[in-house]
């Protein structure tokens, strides 16, 4: 059975204002030597015993679904393909 | 006879009955249309609402843009049929690339509900001709996730053409160049967030300057004004 994983992640050049949030808030945990955090998605696919093409497949998913171009670039890990 | 508006229902609208009242208020004969529909049932525009279809999942926009009403929608929208999207019914808009650009989450992270002053910047479009170029209006605004964002080549070219529809006099959620809406190349496709629906009536609203959207796709569409600069 094949699992992809697919990450998600704003393009560096739009802010990501939770990002931000959660570097604001480190100093608190008395952490001070991070310069940047961004958040993103992970998405976690398992197809079918016989599935095919399943990169394929997947990339339809990431690429119209998941991850919206304008804003997101996405990645993916195929695992037991 | 009065042009019909159908006004879609995705599950988890919200503004459909408040957008289907101001078009009677406008004058039109409000038409409900039903997110599974495939036949927009010969209306004449359609305006998509706001709320949370299909519950944000994902993000604001991107499931219902497969559903079987936005086949129709886009196949009309091509043909020339007025189109407007506000607040979610924008983010409908642009997931499925029938407007330019995303909304993302406001910058500063917060829910922003309150009145907007806006500039409308062009009345080449089926839903602003109405109004005078430059003019301010007040909708209410009321979104977490409106800021609009696109690359600078694409802001470059919507303000080379007139295509940036409302500006926010005070931005509310960090949009890029303080865009509060936009429309499509020839004109017909318009979506915003803040939301003119809302502004019809003095007794619950801030304004009735919404009341000018729906009247001027009617006056487009009986051809009461003149539409040179915009394809029918």
């Amino acid at each position: 059975m094949a699992r992809v994983v697919v990450d998600v992640m704003l393009k560096s050049e739009i802010l990501d204002p939770q990002g931000e949030a959660v570097l604001g808030a480190l100093p608190r945990l008395g952490v001070n030597d991070v310069s940047s955090v961004r958040i993103g998605k992970r998405v976690e696919i398992e197809f079918d015993e016989n599935a095919q093409n399943v990169e394929e497949q997947s990339r339809v998913i990431a690429d119209q679904l998941l991850a919206n171009p304008v804003i997101e670039s996405f990645s993916l890990s195929i695992e037991g393909a | 006879m009065s042009a019909r508006v159908g006004v879609v229902t995705f599950p988890g609208s919200l503004d459909d009955r408040d957008a289907a009242r101001a078009v009677r208020l406008a004058g039109g004969e409000p038409v409900g249309l039903w997110h599974d529909d495939a036949a927009l049932g010969r209306v004449d525009a359609v305006f998509l609402p706001g709320g949370f279809s299909y519950g944000d999942a994902l993000r604001c926009g991107a499931i219902a843009r497969f559903s079987q009403v936005m086949d129709t929608v886009k196949a009309a929208a091509a043909q020339g049929m007025p189109v407007l999207g506000v607040c979610n019914g924008f983010q409908v808009l642009c997931e499925s690339h029938l407007l330019p650009g995303a909304l993302v989450r406001n910058a500063h992270l917060r829910y922003r509900n309150r009145p907007a002053r806006l500039r409308v910047e062009t009345s080449r479009t089926a839903w602003t001709r109405l109004y005078q170029p430059g003019s301010e209006v007040v909708f209410p605004a009321k979104h977490g996730e409106g800021r609009y964002v696109a690359d600078e080549a694409v802001l470059d070219e919507l303000e080379a053409n007139g295509r940036v529809v409302f500006r926010y006099l005070d931005n509310p959620n960090g949009s890029m160049r303080d865009i509060a809406g936009v429309t499509n190349e020839a004109g017909n496709v318009v979506g915003l967030m803040p939301h003119p629906e809302h502004a019809v009536d003095e007794l619950t609203g801030p304004s009735t300057d919404g009341l000018g959207i729906v009247a001027s796709v009617l006056a487009h569409l009986t051809g009461a004004v003149d539409t040179s600069g915009v394809s029918r």
